[in-house]
């Protein structure tokens, strides 16, 4: 499904910023693999993400989507196969416009915008029935500008618009980070059953090593730009968090990973 | 009693241009507001449009034939803008002041345009003012009819061409190539991640917005007889003026989309009832510029004054 081949990307290359935020990462995703991605700050997750998003492009290396390269495709053109939830409340969601205004956006991803309708009545019984499922009052507020939402609404209300229409591959950037405990469960649970509903390919970043061990088929840790643990199937059920942590610092060479990853 | 006389006789000329500058005020809103972009190009696609238009009525062209080259000159100009922000990546504000400073040039050669070619060698190339005469061309709006009871009054058309920009605009931004528009200004990373060219839907906007601004152009060289090398100066301030004005007295009551497009030009009209009202007062047109630019300051400053000093504190916009 997803075919990440070498990838290397630095930015501010030739200054005193110059920072390798890809060494060289290399990842192939099965069809219906959900794989959880942790590492420390730094470490190049949300880079990761962002490079196969295209978000920029890669300096070196490929990456190609259910078979189609995408290394030189714009964010935009990918995004007819990526659906992406962000870190950031703010950014998944269109806080000036309605939710149907928003969830309508997102049910045309990777098509033509015409000068029909932007939003249909069919549809809006539709996005009534699914903001149902999500269980937070908001099938009745169809026309509440999104701003005025918390942000787990605006976070729930993002993964509804990434996975509306079926996405090859979601990426889901610490969804949760930005939200109080009890919300952030809830929006996981949103997460776990809406990919299991539709056995969607997904990779996401969790700070929260639990999560990480807990969700999805396949583990990876990321330490300086690189994939440095990679965990599946019977392995990664078995998995503990103390086990992952000496694993951590097998892969880095270093005593003071525990914290990093920690604190990461 | 003379002076209110005097003042009520002079209404109609600023509810007339208060029409027309209205619709260029609609032409601000979607850069400023919805796009999210302060678009100097309008300084110059102004004056643009009132060139082309009143150059080709000079030439003997249908004064409809004429508005719709104007705005679609206009139209070009939001192009080049487009372009020089997006494929050239330049940022927005300065890709409109050098379209601007371009067009001052092409401006004084458009108006020369019927001259160069009746005249020959003879003609000067360029040309800072050029008349239109309700007698002898056949205009849309003329000031001169603006008090008469009569089908040509300028008010009347000024009206129907204002509505139809409108409600042509509702029905653009709700569907979906207008929706993305908004998305774009809204959200620009959201916009990308759902598929939106957000270059090409920027470009789509400063195209509309400069065709509705030259469109104004056009109108108001009719309307005063005239489409001078300046008359553009300063419109962007004007524009602003108008839709903050429109926002702060009706932004509470009109929450629709047309009924804020209409609230800018109510703001418009406002505007040159105001002005009317301060030049009777003494002071000299020349001190208008920086009458509106102080109203523009003020305006703009109160909403981050009023979040500065008297919000709630630790009340904050997203908690």
């Amino acid at each position: 499904m997803l075919d990440v081949k070498n990838i290397r990307k630095t930015f501010n290359a030739g200054t005193v910023n110059e920072k390798a935020a890809l060494r060289g990462v290399s990842l192939r995703l099965e069809d219906g693999d959900f794989v959880t991605v942790i590492g420390g700050n730094g470490a190049g997750k949300s880079t990761l993400l962002n490079a196969i998003a295209g978000t920029w492009l890669v300096d070196e290396g490929s990456i190609s989507i259910g078979g189609t390269d995408v290394t030189r495709l714009p964010e935009h053109k990918r995004a007819q196969y990526i659906g992406r939830v962000f870190q950031d409340p703010m950014m998944g969601t269109a806080a000036t416009m309605q939710i149907e205004e928003n969830l309508a956006l997102a049910a045309r991803r990777g098509r033509a915008r015409t000068l029909r309708r932007g939003i249909t009545r069919e549809e809006r019984e539709k996005y009534r029935e699914l903001l149902k499922i999500l269980d937070l009052g908001l099938e009745d507020r169809l026309t509440t500008k999104v701003g005025l939402l918390s942000g787990g609404q605006r976070q729930a209300l993002t993964l509804l618009m990434a996975t509306l229409k079926r996405p090859q591959l979601l990426l889901l950037d610490e969804h949760t980070a930005a939200l109080d405990p009890k919300t952030a469960a809830k929006v996981l649970d949103a997460t776990e059953r809406i990919v299991n509903k539709d056995k969607l390919t997904t990779l996401m970043i969790t700070h929260n090593m639990k999560d990480a061990i807990v969700h999805g088929n396949r583990l990876i840790m990321m330490y300086e730009g690189r994939i440095v643990v990679d965990v599946s199937g019977e392995e990664k059920k078995k998995l503990t968090v103390e086990q992952l942590l000496s694993l951590f610092s097998k892969a880095s060479g270093s005593d003071e990973a525990d914290d990093k990853l920690l604190l990461g | 009693m003379n002076a209110l006389l005097s003042f009520l006789n002079s209404m109609p000329n600023a509810f007339s241009q208060g029409l027309a500058w209205g619709i260029m005020a609609i032409g601000v809103y979607i850069t400023y507001k919805i796009l999210d972009i302060a678009d100097l190009t309008v300084d110059g696609s102004l004056t643009t449009g009132g060139a082309v238009c009143a150059v080709l009525i000079t030439m003997g062209w249908s004064p409809w034939l004429a508005l719709g080259m104007a705005i679609l000159a206009g139209m070009l100009a939001g192009l080049i803008t487009g372009l020089l922000h997006t494929a050239c990546g330049i940022p927005a504000i300065l890709a409109g002041i050098l379209t601007q400073l371009a067009l001052y040039s092409l401006n004084l050669r458009i108006m020369a345009i019927n001259d160069v070619l009746t005249l020959g060698e003879a003609a000067s190339k360029t040309k800072p003012t050029l008349a239109l005469n309700p007698d002898r061309n056949p205009l849309l709006v003329s000031s001169r009819y603006v008090r008469d009871l009569a089908l040509n009054n300028p008010l009347i058309l000024l009206t129907v061409f204002a509505v139809v920009v409108i409600a042509l605009l509702y029905w653009f931004f709700g569907t979906e190539l207008g929706s993305s528009l908004r998305a774009t200004g809204a959200n620009g990373s959201m916009a990308r991640a759902q598929g939106i060219n957000t270059n090409m839907t920027k470009v789509l906007g400063l195209v509309v917005s400069n065709g509705l601004v030259a469109f104004s152009g056009a109108l108001l060289a009719q309307y005063s007889g005239s489409s001078t090398i300046d008359m553009g100066r300063g419109a962007i301030v004007i524009g602003l003026a108008a839709v903050i004005i429109g926002e702060v007295l009706l932004g509470k009551v009109f929450t629709n989309f047309a009924l804020r497009l209409l609230s800018a030009v109510i703001g418009a009209i406002i505007y040159y009832v105001v002005i009317t009202l301060v030049l009777r007062l003494g002071l000299e047109s020349t001190d208008l510029k920086l009458l509106t630019a102080l109203v523009v300051a003020v305006f703009l400053a109160i909403p981050n004054w009023k979040n500065r000093y008297f919000s709630k504190k630790g009340v904050k916009a997203h908690a």
